[in-house]
C-alpha cells in the first residue's frame, strides 16, 4: 500500500449509539482522485461511517485520518480540518436566512479569512461550475431541489476541500431533477475531485465509480469494481442485495 | 453580608410578619378565584363575538381588544378605583379590581382563544355542519374542545401572568399579599416582608413557570 | 346640568386640560424613555444569554435557568418595591428611574432568553452540521447561522411579551417615577377632578394602539415560520 496517496484512513472505526453497535470496526482507505460508492442496505451504518470521516459523529473507538493528520488526536484543530472535508447533505442543509452568494462565502469568510470581494469572486466562479451563477442573489426558498443541492456542492467545493463527502445527494430529490445534480458530481470527479459517495443511485454508481463498497450491519462485507460488485459478487449478502436492487 | 442577612433574611421579622401575610395570601387566593373564571369566560365571550359576520360587532369588538391591551392594566385601576367616583360610581377596591381584571384579562384570554379557533382547519366545521349541528352547537362541541387544547400552555401562560398581576392590587389598598407585605416593611423598616412574599408568589408560581418552558421548548419538533 | 355637560365636566375640563398638559407630556416623556431603555437593554441581554446558554455549561445553566425562573414568576410589582426599598439598607442608592429600568429589564431579559432559547432549539440539527462541516467553530455558528434564523422566528412572540412588559412602565408611579400615570395620579389629587387622570388614560392609547397594532401586523407576517 503507498501511504503517499491514500488520502483519507480510517482504522478500526467503532460507533456506539447507547446499545446499539452502527460500526463494528471499519477499515476504509481512499486515494487521491478516487470516487468511491458505498452502497448498502438502508441502516447499515453508511451514513453513520461518513459522519466519522469529518468527526460530525464522534466515533466511540478507531482513528480517521486526512492526509497524514489524525483527526481524533488530541489538540487537532478540528475546524481547519473539516474545512478539508466537504460534506454534502441528503437535506442540501443551505442557510435559509442568506443568498446563495453568501451561503458560499460564509467560511470562505470566516474560516479562510478571505476577503469579501475574493470571497465573491470565488462564489462566482463556484456557482458557474454548477450552472447557476444567475442565482447568486436568490434564496434557497426560491430554488428547486436540484438547484439548492448544486448550491450545496458550490458551498463545499469553494473551500477547496481534500475529500468530499456525499451523504446521499440525491434521496430527497424529485426524479426529473437527480440528473442535474449528478451531472455536477461526473464534472467534479473529472477534475480530479476525491469523492466518497453514499447513494442508491446504481446507474451512476457503475458509471462513475472507480470502487463499490458494499457496507451491512455495521461492516464492510466486500469491496471491488463495478463490473466485480455488480457482475459477480463473491459473498451471499451482496448478491442478494444486488439481485433486490436491480429488479 | 451580614447586612444582606439581616435586612433582606431576618427570621425574626418574617416571623412576625408571617400572620399578616398569611391573611394578605388568602385575600389575594380569593381575588385570584375571582379575576381568572371572569377572564377565561370573558375571554371567550370576546372571541367568539370577534368571530361574528355583522361587521360593525366585530370590527367593535376587535378594537375594544386593542384598546385594553394598550392600556396598562394599573393605569384602568386607578382609573375605576379613583376616577370613576367623581362620575358618581362608588366601586369598593376589590369590585374595582374585579373589574379592570375583567376588561384587561378578557382583551389577553380573547387574543388567545382566537389563534386556537384559528389553528382548526374549516373542514371540522364543515364537518360538524354537515351532521345537522348549528353553528354554535358545532361551535361548542367541535371546534372549542380541539381549540382550547391547542391553546393550552398559552391560557396557562396568561393565568401565570394574571396571578403576578394581583399583586398590583395593593395600590388601590386591598390587603392582598403585597399590601400585607409592604405594610410590615413600613413598620419594620425592613426588606424581609417582601422577600417572604416574593418566596410564595415564587412557591405558587415556580411549578408552572418551569412547565410552561418545558412546554416551549417542545414548540420546534 | 345634563349627563352630558356632567361627564364633561368631570372626565375633559377644558382649563384643567389647558393647566395640566405639560405635565402629562413631560410624563410621556418618562415613559418612553423608560421604555426604550428597558427594550434596548432587555433584549440584547436576554439573547446574550441565550447564547450563553447554547454552550451547555453545567453550572452556568443553573445559575441561568434559576434567574430566567424567578424574574418570570415574580410579580414586578415585587420586585420593584424590593430593589427600591431593600437595596439602599445595603449600602446600593439608586435613583427610582434607574430601579425601573433595572426591574423591567431583567423581567424583559428574562422571557425574551426563554423565547430566543426555543426559537434556537427549533432550528433543525441539519443547519449546525452544514455550518460545522464547512469549518465553522461553534461560536461562528452560532453568531452566523443559528441565531439570525432563531430571531426571525421568534420576532412575533417576542413583540408581544414586550409590549406587555413595556406597559409596565406604569408601576413606577409606586415609586415615584415621574411617568405618565404619576404626573395623572399628581395632578388629580391638586385639583380634585378626573381629568387628568382621563388625559393620562388617554396618553397611554395614543403610545401603545399603534404599537398593538404594529404587533398584530407583525404577528401574521412572520406567523408562516412557526407552522
Amino acid at each position: 500500500m503507498n501511504q503517499t496517496t491514500d488520502i483519507l484512513v480510517a482504522r478500526g472505526l467503532r460507533k456506539s449509539f447507547g446499545e446499539l453497535e452502527v460500526l463494528k470496526g471499519i477499515d476504509f482507505s481512499l486515494r487521491q482522485g478516487e470516487l468511491v460508492f458505498v452502497i448498502g442496505p438502508s441502516g447499515s451504518g453508511k451514513s453513520t461511517m461518513l459522519r466519522c470521516f469529518n468527526r460530525l459523529e464522534e466515533p466511540t473507538e478507531g482513528s480517521v485520518t486526512i492526509d497524514g493528520v489524525n483527526l481524533m488526536a488530541p489538540g487537532v484543530d478540528i475546524n481547519s480540518m473539516r474545512r478539508q472535508i466537504g460534506m454534502v447533505f441528503q437535506q442540501f442543509n443551505l442557510y435559509p436566512h442568506l443568498s446563495v452568494s453568501r451561503n458560499i462565502t460564509l467560511a470562505l469568510r470566516k474560516v479562510l479569512k478571505r476577503s469579501a470581494s475574493q470571497a465573491e469572486e470565488t462564489a462566482r466562479e463556484m456557482l458557474e461550475m454548477v450552472g447557476l451563477e444567475e442565482k447568486a442573489d436568490a434564496y434557497p426558498g426560491e430554488l428547486s431541489g436540484g438547484q439548492q443541492q448544486r448550491v450545496a456542492i458550490a458551498r463545499a467545493v469553494a473551500l477547496e476541500p481534500k475529500v468530499m463527502l456525499f451523504d446521499e445527494p440525491t434521496s430527497a430529490l424529485d426524479p426529473e431533477l437527480v440528473g442535474s445534480v449528478l451531472q455536477v458530481m461526473r464534472k467534479l470527479r473529472d477534475s480530479g475531485m476525491t469523492m466518497v459517495v453514499v447513494s442508491h443511485e446504481m446507474r451512476f454508481a457503475r458509471e462513475a465509480a472507480g470502487r463499490i463498497v458494499f457496507m451491512s450491519d455495521g461492516e464492510i462485507i466486500e469491496e471491488g469494481t463495478p463490473d466485480q460488485i455488480f457482475e459477480n459478487p463473491s459473498h451471499r449478502r451482496t448478491r442478494e442485495f444486488v439481485a433486490e436492487i436491480s429488479r | 453580608m451580614d447586612l444582606i442577612v439581616e435586612n433582606f433574611f431576618n427570621i425574626e421579622i418574617m416571623r412576625q410578619a408571617f400572620p399578616l401575610l398569611l391573611r394578605g395570601l388568602g385575600t389575594s387566593a380569593l381575588l385570584c378565584l375571582a379575576v381568572i373564571p371572569l377572564g377565561l369566560i370573558g375571554g371567550l365571550v370576546v372571541a367568539l363575538m370577534a368571530r361574528t359576520h355583522i361587521r360593525v360587532l366585530r370590527f367593535t369588538v376587535i378594537a375594544l381588544i386593542d384598546f385594553f391591551r394598550a392600556v396598562p392594566p394599573l393605569v384602568l385601576l386607578i382609573f375605576i378605583y379613583s376616577g370613576l367616583p367623581f362620575a358618581g360610581i362608588q366601586l369598593s377596591p376589590f369590585v374595582a379590581v374585579c373589574l379592570g381584571f375583567l376588561l384587561n384579562n378578557s382583551a389577553y384570554y380573547a387574543e388567545i382563544y382566537r389563534a386556537g379557533i384559528e389553528s382548526i382547519g374549516a373542514g371540522q366545521m364543515e364537518a360538524a355542519r354537515s351532521t345537522g349541528l348549528n353553528p354554535l352547537q358545532s361551535m361548542i362541541y367541535v371546534i372549542l374542545p380541539q381549540a382550547t387544547r391547542n391553546v393550552l400552555p398559552d391560557l396557562l401562560s396568561n393565568t401565570v401572568e394574571v396571578v403576578k398581576l394581583t399583586s398590583i392590587a395593593s395600590v388601590v389598598a386591598l390587603p392582598e399579599l403585597l399590601y400585607s407585605a409592604d405594610m410590615a416593611r413600613s413598620i419594620s423598616y425592613n426588606s424581609s416582608p417582601i422577600v417572604l412574599a416574593a418566596g410564595i408568589y415564587l412557591l405558587i408560581l415556580w411549578p408552572s413557570v418551569r412547565l410552561l418552558s418545558r412546554l416551549e421548548h417542545r414548540v420546534g419538533h | 346640568m345634563n349627563r352630558w355637560d356632567l361627564f364633561i365636566e368631570t372626565f375633559f375640563r377644558p382649563d384643567l386640560i389647558e393647566k395640566y398638559w405639560p405635565d402629562i407630556a413631560g410624563g410621556v416623556v418618562v415613559t418612553v424613555q423608560v421604555a426604550v431603555l428597558v427594550v434596548l437593554t432587555g433584549i440584547a441581554l436576554g439573547l446574550l444569554l441565550a447564547m450563553i446558554r447554547s454552550y451547555s455549561l453545567r453550572g452556568v445553566n443553573l445559575v441561568l435557568v434559576v434567574f430566567v425562573d424567578v424574574m418570570r414568576s415574580l410579580p414586578p410589582l415585587v420586585l420593584i418595591l424590593l430593589f427600591y426599598f431593600g437595596l439602599p439598607s445595603v449600602g446600593i442608592l439608586l435613583p427610582s428611574f434607574a430601579v425601573l429600568w433595572l426591574v423591567l429589564s431583567l423581567v424583559l431579559a428574562a422571557f425574551a432568553e426563554e423565547i430566543f432559547w426555543a426559537g434556537i432549539l427549533s432550528i433543525r440539527k441539519g443547519q449546525w452540521e452544514a455550518a460545522r462541516s464547512t469549518g465553522l467553530s461553534f461560536s461562528q455558528t452560532l453568531t452566523f447561522v443559528i441565531v439570525p434564523q432563531a430571531v426571525r422566528m421568534t420576532v412575533a412572540p417576542l413583540t408581544n411579551r414586550t409590549i406587555a412588559i413595556t406597559k409596565n412602565t406604569a408601576l413606577g408611579t409606586v415609586i415615584g417615577v415621574s411617568e405618565i400615570l404619576n404626573q395623572a395620579t399628581t395632578a388629580q389629587s391638586f385639583s380634585g377632578s378626573a381629568t387628568p387622570l382621563m388625559m393620562g388614560g388617554i396618553a397611554y392609547i395614543v403610545l401603545f394602539i399603534p404599537i398593538v397594532i404594529a404587533g398584530r401586523w407583525i404577528e401574521t407576517r412572520f406567523a408562516w415560520r412557526r407552522a
